[in-house]
């Protein structure tokens, strides 16, 4: 089944215009260790993309490689239409990322943060006083403009990071575990956003150890032990196995080992 | 570029000015520095006390003894010493040496014969016992003089001591210790900078975003330079007042070199930041590479001609070797630009190659 999917995405043209992310028999390797092994998808523009998966299953290795951080080992990649091993800088400019650790800076103030990272994404000073505005506004946080950003909340916290990465309207956002940590309801707000993100006609690649998140994304793959072992629709894996829920798909492709690892 | 670099540059000075409990730390720390050091190293020698055993009982010999307390060097026991208590004398170290005057040492003189005085040194500290020795060999020689001015002598040698007249020590010292602890704090300040950042995940996300590895290292260094020459100039400020330190050449160039030399630890920390992992290996290696090799070879202490070709190689691509000179010439001797030239352009030429090296080091990416 694996083979199947790979021969379909690898007859499929590389530089389609359509295309956000392409992946081919990507793979990352550390010394021995193989992180992700020979990874092949598609990502069209506008999806809700997720890469599901236990901890330590390669999603974030994944994600590292398209975002330019980490180079790969074999394989090739797009993203945006760029190549993630000669064209990192470009790849940078038109994406997003949102990384697992909540990285503001907590001894900067909410509006000190957006500064900065307008600042080094080259926005202009009234461009950023007109993001400040904006996003405070939307995030309901006029009134915490100079709080420092330790005192916020967790859940405040990780939505201000969210729109901190969107300041230079990136056409494509990395969303690495965005939500780890964090209460029920302030997941479900936060899944609004990334739904409102996308209706904008950004594509939203977001990784998730969480079934119930799964549901939410518009299509997914399952990563596990570093490949991709299942990909499509939530609504299309549950018909083609006739189960209910993604947890109960996930613990059926994967086994009974790892079924503590991902969580409800 | 420029907005890049200047976000990186503005959010580094909120950073040091919103902890002002750490820049206290930064600016009371080398002022702290150099007043436990500069009061704690010294050379000189001063109240050397030197127990005396009189067989003679003359004027003759009372003036011996005289000559040697006549001076702020020696300090004679207020008592007389007894032959049998003289090793535990030594052992206790209540003194450091014994002048034995014999019985006829006067009859010796008038008779025109040559006298003999022993001298008993504790040459266990080799620095003190020769400099207690060469000491009381010129009183000797003066005293001799004094007798016998009726023969003159052969020749004479007649000293003049250039640039440190009173041949204080701490006036070797003090610029030395500036540069110790200039290099030290601008380093530490520099090698914490980025492995905070790798710490808290924040350079993950500088990472991602289109900034070059040269805005980043330029970004980081440029406000600790501000800081760095704030102390240099609180520690040549606190030499001047609490040791009388000259400033013979021109305060303009010493500043300028300071500020390369600062420039060149300040690169040298960002090195260590881009290998370090944690920020407390960052400050364990800065303090290592700092410290030691400035104090021992650096001829901080030490003159790097006497040492063995190997050290001697490692001295000379050590930043604080041409800092030292400079600090030296233009405190001590007045000396100027024509003169320290070659100094200044290899200290800029190893701040330069640092720099580069901690860019390159510095990956763009997370491997």
């Amino acid at each position: 089944m694996q083979n199947d999917f790979a021969h379909e995405v690898a007859n499929q043209r590389q530089t389609d215009p359509d295309l956000a992310v392409s992946a081919r028999e990507l793979t990352k390797r550390f010394g021995r260790f193989t992180a992700v092994d020979g990874i092949s998808f598609d990502v069209r523009r506008g999806e809700i993309f997720g890469f599901l998966g236990a901890n330590g299953a390669g999603k974030t290795t994944a994600i590292r490689m398209f975002c330019g951080l980490l180079p790969p080992t074999a394989g090739e990649a797009q993203v945006a239409g760029y190549d993630v091993r000669t064209q990192p800088r470009m790849i940078k400019q038109t994406i997003g990322y949102m990384s697992q650790k909540f990285s503001l800076y907590e001894d900067l103030t909410v509006a000190q943060n957006i500064e900065f990272y307008g600042g080094i994404y080259g926005l202009t000073r009234p461009q950023i006083e007109h993001k400040t505005g904006l996003l405070l506004d939307e995030l309901n946080l006029r009134d915490r403009r100079d709080t420092l950003t330790q005192s916020l909340p967790l859940g405040w916290k990780q939505r201000l990071a969210l729109s901190v990465s969107l300041l230079h309207d990136p056409s494509i956002i990395f969303l690495d575990e965005p939500t780890g940590g964090v209460d029920p309801i302030s997941r479900r707000n936060f899944w609004r956003i990334i739904y409102e993100i996308a209706d904008s006609g950004k594509t939203v690649f977001v990784t998730t150890h969480y079934m119930d998140e799964a549901e939410y994304c518009g299509r997914l793959s399952i990563m596990y032990q570093g490949r991709i072992i299942e990909i499509g629709t939530p609504g299309g894996l549950k018909e083609k196995y006739g189960l209910d829920t993604m947890q109960d798909i996930f613990v059926h492709l994967v086994g009974g080992d790892t079924r503590k690892e991902a969580k409800q | 570029m420029r907005r890049r670099l200047m976000a990186i540059i503005r959010k580094e000075f909120i950073h040091i000015f919103r902890d002002w409990r750490t820049l206290l730390i930064i600016i009371l720390m080398p002022i702290l520095m150099i007043v436990l050091y500069g009061y704690a190293i010294t050379l000189d020698m001063r109240n050397i006390v030197f127990g005396v055993i009189d067989d003679a009982r003359t004027p003759d010999s009372r003036a011996l003894v005289d000559a040697f307390a006549e001076n702020g060097f020696f300090r004679t026991l207020p008592r007389d010493v007894r032959r049998n208590e003289m090793e535990s004398l030594f052992m206790r170290r209540d003194v450091h040496m014994v002048l034995v005057i014999p019985e006829d040492f006067s009859a010796d003189l008038t008779q025109n014969r040559s006298a003999v005085v022993q001298l008993i040194i504790d040459a266990s500290d080799s620095n003190v016992g020769t400099f207690v020795g060469n000491y009381a060999e010129q009183v000797l020689g003066i005293y001799n003089q004094r007798m016998n001015h009726a023969v003159p002598a052969l020749f004479e040698i007649a000293p003049r001591i250039f640039y440190n007249p009173d041949m204080n020590s701490t006036n070797f010292f003090v610029p030395g210790l500036v540069a110790l602890i200039l290099m030290l704090i601008s380093a530490l300040l520099t090698s914490i900078a980025i492995t905070r950042e790798k710490e808290t995940g924040t350079m993950e996300q500088i990472l991602v975003s289109p900034v070059h590895a040269r805005e980043i290292v330029l970004g980081k260094v440029l406000p600790y330079v501000l800081l760095g020459l704030v102390n240099a100039a609180l520690i040549l400020l606190s030499a001047w007042i609490l040791f009388d330190v000259p400033v013979r050449g021109s305060l303009a160039l010493l500043g300028l070199l300071s500020l390369v030399y600062v420039f060149v630890a300040l690169s040298f920390g960002l090195m260590i930041s881009t290998v370090a992992r944690t920020q407390l290996i960052a400050m364990f290696g800065t303090l290592m590479a700092t410290i030691l090799p400035t104090i021992m070879l650096s001829g901080f202490i030490f003159p790097i001609a006497s040492m063995p070709e190997l050290l001697r190689w490692i001295a000379n691509v050590l930043p604080a070797t041409y800092f030292l000179i400079i600090i030296r010439a233009i405190m001590l001797k007045g000396v100027g630009s024509a003169e320290l030239w070659p100094q200044a352009l290899i200290l800029s030429g190893i701040g330069t190659l640092l720099l580069t090296a901690a860019t390159r080091r510095f990956r763009m990416r997370l491997e």
